[in-house]
């Protein structure tokens, strides 16, 4: 047997495999998802707080926006 | 040697593929299938296909779904209101740990029937898209209404289609 046709089969093998775990989460089993701690943003509130400030004192100094906003206020 | 069938492997991805395919939605105006649910206290089962001259309300709900705990009060009341006339309310609940369940009952009671699906028959059968998810289906045993979710203001909508669903044919044969 060939070693290309092999490889070929060992590819086939591994895609089937893997497209298995390609599986959806049904919506009634997402208990654990739905948890506090599983949360990718544990405090919205205060993360988009922080952001705002960050935000706007970058700004006036120039370092994430293009350039100072020049409101004197940094 | 191990000797390498390029075709079967192929065909046992195939395989694979089709296990993990997404079931038929179940929409209004399909035949409602059948399952039987277990009670979540024990004290026997609960069929659908039993239910057959009774309008129906079946709702998927779990612990962790906060739209859930606002639907129960309404539940309640339409249980308390208009659950004697040939209405069957099902709350199926699909928490992986029972325990999940009952602590939600301790803070949320239900005056309506409250079922298990441990096996998540029911949920695949009715291919449950959110939670929760309400089914109401008719004296003939036909899906009427696919509800998704639930808040406050909804309630009012899903009553009336309940009670056009009670006056229909209310001598129907089976009901009890």
């Amino acid at each position: 047997m060939p070693s290309v046709r092999r490889t070929y089969a060992a590819l086939a093998f591994f895609l089937a495999i893997g497209a298995a775990g390609c599986t959806e989460v049904a919506p009634w089993q997402r208990g654990n998802l739905a948890k506090p701690q599983m949360a990718l943003e544990p405090y919205p509130l205060q993360s988009s707080f922080r952001g705002h400030i960050y935000g706007s004192r970058e700004a006036a100094s120039g370092v994430s926006a293009s350039e100072g906003g020049g409101c004197g206020c940094y | 040697m191990l000797v390498v069938h390029p075709k079967k492997i192929a065909l046992f991805g195939v395989f694979l593929a089709v296990l993990s395919m997404p079931l038929f939605a179940v929409e209004r105006g399909e035949i409602s299938g059948n399952c039987t649910l277990p009670l979540l206290d024990g004290s026997g089962n609960v069929a659908l296909n039993e239910l057959k001259g009774k309008v129906v309300y079946l709702d998927f709900w779990a612990s962790w779904c906060g739209p859930c705990a606002k639907s129960f009060p309404f539940m309640n009341r339409l249980h308390d209101e208009l659950g004697g006339k040939d209405l069957a309310i099902i709350g199926v609940n699909l928490d992986e740990n029972p325990e999940d369940g009952q602590a939600f009952l301790a803070q949320y009671p239900a005056s309506f029937t409250i079922a298990a699906d441990k096996g998540e028959q029911c949920a695949r059968l009715f291919d449950v898209k959110a939670m929760p998810s309400t089914y109401l289906i008719g004296r003939d045993g036909v899906i009427r209404d696919v509800h998704l979710g639930f808040r406050a203001d909804e309630g009012k909508a899903l009553r009336e289609t309940v009670e056009k669903l009670l006056n229909e044919n209310p001598s129907a044969t089976g009901a009890k």
